[in-house]
């Protein structure tokens, strides 16, 4: 099957006076895993719900492919879904249940025990199919959705956090699942979720929504290393926000003045900044804690910036510095376990340095 | 029996009911009750069985007179007749109104809810005779019929058999729709989402998943209407007339106006094995659909 280009264009909901979503914009290319990411209330559902034909549009269009289907009904989209709590119907067995949009469709008898066999299998679940969906458990009733959703060959799925009932080790489980099997398939996926690391693993484009608007979409390294809003920054990935002023911006780089805790030296203006800082401006600087090296105070004389350790955590493949700068803030740095070494130890002196790429600025307050 | 508290109990521990009161504590919340159906149901009941077949001597003449006189298997027939008529009109009607009850919100529900339950809060009695004023030879129906001159002379409308239904079926109708709507309301959106989503037109998508699991609840109402239609006594001993006697109307007669207690108990043994037999069948033939719950 051959994933279908999805295009929202200018798409709003009002609820009375709410608006649930505010003139999104989104070109889903066909054959693509397009994660819709933001916290609760952010008007991700309901774009996806106006996409499967559940909630109206107050304004803007949707097509999918060459087909305008804004005002068409859920049943005539030929759209794939997958439901947050999977929606198996629980009067029918597996079989029945996966065989549902085929009987709606009318495919001939032998066709359909085919093709749900098929399907069945696609999911490993052949043996599955006399049972009730209450029968299984959390992980099979999600596999049996994907397959209720994928047995029809929609040219487009949509998941409404599909993974969300299940626990750690299942969910990174099924994620490399059902991106495997979409890559496969060559399925477009819509894919709703709060959870960043999910969209970051599976996603080929991340679109982060805030507010009921489309705050940034990119690929998950564009959104990670060069976040467009402090939003994007902060809700993607963990980062350091520090208040810093301009304090010098010449042909040598910029350098923000942290008062006490030291400075941050940038070698050019960063591109997200529509025009360079002038010296005194206040701006929020933000950090990858893994982008941050910690030096001993003998490694280096003069570091940029200073601060105490006043706790390490141990996570296993890394570990967490949280650092208090000397003006006050806490940084938190994340280095690799390196076994043998010594690290610094809680109450240490330590310096800090920032590679100049690694530095996000953002104006003090949103334009 | 005391259950050990649950690891993963949601009320963080809290003990549930079979740990907080013991057998003896248990035992005597049920004992009123327990004293109650054997006082006033059990005794007087099997008083008036034992009365049937035993009373003055030992003899199933009761029994056979109700197989031998045409006129009691026919009210046998009639009552149950009605009662599958008036079952089938309330959730034919009912239905749709506890669908809409679960769908709408805010102020709509409260109206429908409000239509429901304030017949339902309001005595037979005075319902029964509101058909009386509504049917009666000069009444509103009549007055509307010949002012729109449908018919020129009043029609015979109270005292008979449709009397009788329409009147018992408004007074039941919130016993079916208000089982049906506690189920339907707890029917996820989603399910007639992922059929709609799956193919299914909106009537494919009712048939084929609303209706199938709210059965229960139909199940609950069909039944609870067509037991108490079964023994209805006031309505249509009020709107109904001779030709619409009905099971315990007779019995009433034979026990007030005839005196005759134990051919009333035979006559009252009849319609209880009766309705037994048939909520048993219903019971089976919708068994096929248990063995699965929502969520």
């Amino acid at each position: 099957m051959d994933g279908a280009s999805v295009s929202v264009r200018g798409l709003g909901k009002r609820y009375g006076a709410v608006r649930a979503v505010k003139e999104v914009g989104i070109e889903v290319r066909s054959g693509e895993f397009l994660s819709l990411l933001g916290p609760s209330g952010s008007g991700k559902t309901t774009l996806l719900m106006m996409i499967a034909g559940f909630e109206m549009p107050s304004e803007g269009a949707i097509r999918i492919g060459d087909r305008d289907v804004t005002y068409v009904a859920p049943n005539r989209r030929n759209i794939g879904m997958v439901f947050q709590r999977y929606a198996l119907f629980p009067h029918m067995t597996v079989a029945d249940n996966v065989a549902f949009p085929l009987r709606m469709r009318k495919v001939v008898k032998a066709e359909i025990a085919r093709r749900v066999t098929d399907a069945l299998a696609l999911v490993q679940l052949q043996d599955f199919g006399k049972r009730l969906p209450a029968e299984l458990s959390g992980g099979q009733q999600q596999r049996v959705a994907v397959a209720r959703a994928l047995v029809f060959e929609p040219p487009v799925l949509l998941m409404d956090e599909p993974l969300g009932a299940l626990d750690k080790k299942l969910r990174e489980q099924m994620q490399i699942e059902i991106k495997r099997l979409q890559q496969r398939l060559g399925v477009t996926v819509i894919y709703v979720t709060h959870d960043q690391e999910e969209a970051l693993t599976m996603s080929d484009r991340i679109a982060v929504m805030r507010n009921g608007s489309l705050e940034q979409i990119g690929s998950p390294t564009e959104l990670y290393d060069n976040p467009a809003t402090p939003f994007v920054a902060d809700f993607v990935g963990k980062t350091n926000f520090l208040e810093a002023v301009c304090q010098s911006c010449n042909g040598t780089g910029l350098e923000f003045g942290l008062g006490q805790s030291g400075f941050i030296h940038l070698k050019e203006c960063p591109p997200n900044l529509p025009s360079p800082p002038r010296p005194g401006d206040k701006m929020r600087v933000a950090v990858r804690p893994e982008q941050i090296r910690i030096l001993r105070p003998e490694d280096s004389d003069s570091p940029p910036l200073n601060g105490v350790v006043e706790a390490v955590i141990f996570v296993g493949s890394f570990r967490t510095f949280l650092v208090r700068l000397a003006g006050g803030e806490l940084v938190h740095v994340q280095a690799s376990t390196d076994h043998g070494i010594a690290h610094p130890q809680e109450g240490d002196r330590v310096g800090l340095t920032i590679p100049s790429q690694a530095v996000q600025v953002f104006p003090e307050r949103r334009p | 029996m005391r259950a050990k508290p649950l690891a993963g109990s949601p009320f963080g521990g809290r003990p549930t009911s079979a740990q907080e009161y013991g057998p003896g504590l248990s035992l005597l919340l049920v004992t009123p009750l327990v004293l109650l159906l054997v006082g006033g149901f059990l005794y007087p009941v099997g008083k008036l069985f034992w009365g049937s077949v035993f009373v003055p001597e030992a003899t199933f003449a009761n029994y056979a007179r109700i197989l031998q006189e045409p006129l009691f298997l026919l009210v046998l027939c009639r009552t149950f007749e009605i009662a599958f008529v008036v079952t089938a009109l309330a959730l034919l009607l009912g239905y749709p109104v506890a669908m809409a009850m679960a769908r709408v919100s805010g102020r709509t529900a409260m109206l429908i809810a409000a239509c429901v339950l304030i017949p339902l809060w309001t005595s037979v009695l005075v319902r029964s005779y509101a058909w009386i004023v509504l049917l009666q030879r000069n009444g509103v129906v009549n007055n509307a019929l010949i002012e729109t001159g449908l018919t020129g002379t009043p029609l015979r409308l109270l005292y008979t058999q449709g009397a009788v239904i329409a009147a018992m079926t408004q007074v039941l109708l919130p016993f079916m729709i208000l089982p049906i709507y506690s189920v339907v309301r707890n029917i996820p959106d989603d399910f007639v989402r992922a059929a709609r989503n799956l193919g299914a037109g909106s009537l494919q998508a009712f048939f084929r998943v609303t209706l199938p699991l709210s059965l229960p609840g139909v199940t609950a109402g069909v039944l609870i209407t067509f037991i108490l239609s079964l023994g209805f006594y006031i309505t249509p001993a009020l709107v109904g007339g001779p030709g619409t006697l009905m099971m315990s109307t007779l019995i009433g007669q034979q026990t007030t106006e005839l005196l005759d207690w134990p051919f009333a108990g035979a006559l009252a043994a009849v319609l209880l094995a009766a309705t037994l037999l048939l909520v048993i069948v219903f019971r089976r033939a919708l068994a096929l659909n248990k063995g699965f719950k929502l969520g």
